[in-house]
Parts: structure tokens; sequence; C-alpha cells
């Protein structure tokens, strides 16, 4: 299924590798700080309603 | 007459309970919608497309590069924006949408620079060349860490969206140099727009098609993004208050 690459292979995988790697990073960043966000929010909320 | 739930003018999404409300059923859709558009253009442009008579199989870099710079300019754009109305209107919910683009921003600029480096190798010789738009996207990634530096930095949040703001506007001379270098100075390495809507256009559709899919992508992967990010930021600010409240009743 792989498409010749021919002499350019090296190149053209590393920018596909690359740029997924950067943007799943990034989708994995705001997905994590999204959840640690809210579970924290959460917890303040439940502290200010038993105040 | 409009009810309560129906928005009569789009500043009411500048209330954050609208904003995540909206945004609640909003980013699954564009999540799903980036997803299916990004998978589509990519896997087109990697498996489908044929190799350019003069630059081989490197062609297929233009649909992560064309797309990641794209979205590199237009995320300052969009936080240009949104300061101004932070600046103008003082809505939070647009500083902190400003404030959640600017790492995605980051990381398509990031991209960018990349994949030109990558393909600039092979192709010109060089990773890197002192041509017009090479620095200045450079200068822009610069920009955009120095954007993100100042929002870590200030403790108040109000002077913060004010001094990001500013930073912005003079940020956006570059974000538009980026942009437009190319025409600016007809000198460099960098060639022109791989995209024209002038006639005798200079890229097959067999190319264009699957880049233009990548690029719907891209935009729906930063939509995606910034709404999610923008929640994340409301609900830190709620937080933030929520502990100070605490704080003063302690």
């Amino acid at each position: 299924m792989m498409p010749d690459l021919g002499r350019y292979a090296l190149e053209v995988s590393a920018a596909y590798v690359g740029s997924l790697a950067m943007l799943a990073a990034l989708v994995g960043w705001v997905w994590w700080r999204g959840l640690r966000t809210r579970r924290a929010l959460e917890a303040v909320e439940m502290r200010a309603k038993r105040q | 007459m409009t009810s309560r739930s129906q928005p009569s003018s789009l500043w009411e999404y500048a209330n954050p309970v609208r904003f995540m409300r909206l945004s609640d059923w909003l980013l699954p859709v564009v999540a799903l919608g980036a997803v299916v558009l990004t998978a589509i253009g990519l896997i087109w442009g990697f498996f489908l497309t044929p190799d350019d008579f003069r630059q081989g199989s490197t062609v297929k870099i233009i649909f992560l590069h064309v797309p990641s710079a794209l979205m590199a300019i237009n995320a300052w754009i969009m936080m240009l924006v949104a300061s101004l109305i932070w600046l103008i209107r003082r809505h939070h919910v647009s500083a902190l949408a400003a404030k959640a683009a600017a790492p995605i921003g980051a990381v398509m600029t990031l991209i960018a620079l990349f994949t030109g480096a990558v393909w600039g190798q092979p192709m010109w010789g060089t990773w890197w060349a002192w041509d017009p738009r090479l620095p200045s996207f450079l200068i822009l990634f610069l920009f955009y860490l120095g954007y993100i530096a100042l929002w870590s930095a200030i403790d108040d949040a109000d002077t913060a969206a004010d001094l990001t703001s500013v930073l912005c506007l003079v940020g956006s001379v570059f974000a538009l140099l980026s942009r437009y270098a190319a025409f600016f100075w007809s000198q460099g390495l960098h060639q022109g727009a791989s995209l024209s809507l002038q006639p005798g256009t200079r890229m097959d559709w067999a190319y264009k098609a699957p880049l233009y899919v990548a690029m719907a992508g891209f935009v729906l992967i930063f939509v995606a993004l910034l709404l999610a990010g923008t929640r994340t930021e409301i609900r830190a600010r709620r937080m933030k208050a929520l502990i100070a409240r605490e704080r003063m009743q302690a």
C-alpha cells in the first residue's frame, strides 16, 4: 500500500511523521489540560457548595 | 422578539454560559469534521497523488506545509480580531479565545517551518535560507512564544489580556509579512502563492483537490482545538474566581 517515494522517501516520511506527531501532541495537550482543569473546577465547586 | 434560548446577536456568545452551551454540542461536530477531512486530505495527498516531474515525491509535503502555514497566519489574525474585541468591548471570552489560539498557532507555525525545511533541503539544497518569507515565519513563531510567555508571566487576567492584546497588534505586522513577503520582495528562494484565483493557475487539480480538503481539515482542527481551549480557559477563570472568594472568606 505504501507508495514508492523514490529517492526522497526519508524526507517525505519525516515530514509526515514529524508533523502528525506535533499535531497529536497538541491535541493530547489540549485534551489533558481540559480534563485536568474540569476536574479541578469540579473539586473547587464541591468545596464551595459545602461551605 | 427572541426567546431567551436564541441569541439575537453574536455578542451574546461573549457570555461564558452561552458560549459553553454552544460549544458543548458544536465541539464534537467540528472535531469529527476535522478528523474526517484531515484524514481524507492527507491520505489522498500521500497515497493517491502522482509525483511531480520536478519535485518528485516531495510534492506530497505540500499537503502538510500549505495548510499549516495557512493556519499559522490565520490563527494570529483570529487572535488580532479577538484582541481588538477585548480592547474595545472588554468581552472576557474573546480575550480567553485569543489566549487559547496561541499554542495552536505556534504548533502550526512550527509544522510549517519544519515541513518547509524538510522540503527545502532536497529541493533548494539547504534547510534554511534568509529569504524574506522564512525569517518572517520564524519571527511569527517567536511572537507566538512571547505571547504565551506574557500570558503566563502576569497574574492579573485583565492586565495580561491588555498587554497581550497590544503584543498581538504589533505581531500582526509579521503575520501579514509572512503572508505577503514573497510579493513585497521579489527575491529569495520561496515561490509565490501555491494557490491563486488568477487564470492560468499553476497547480494541477490532481494536487489542488486533496490540498483544498487538507486545508479545510486544518481549519476545522484549529476551530475544534480553539473551542476546547477556550472552554478550558473559561473554567480556569471561574476556578480562579472561586479560589479567590474562598480566600477572602477564610
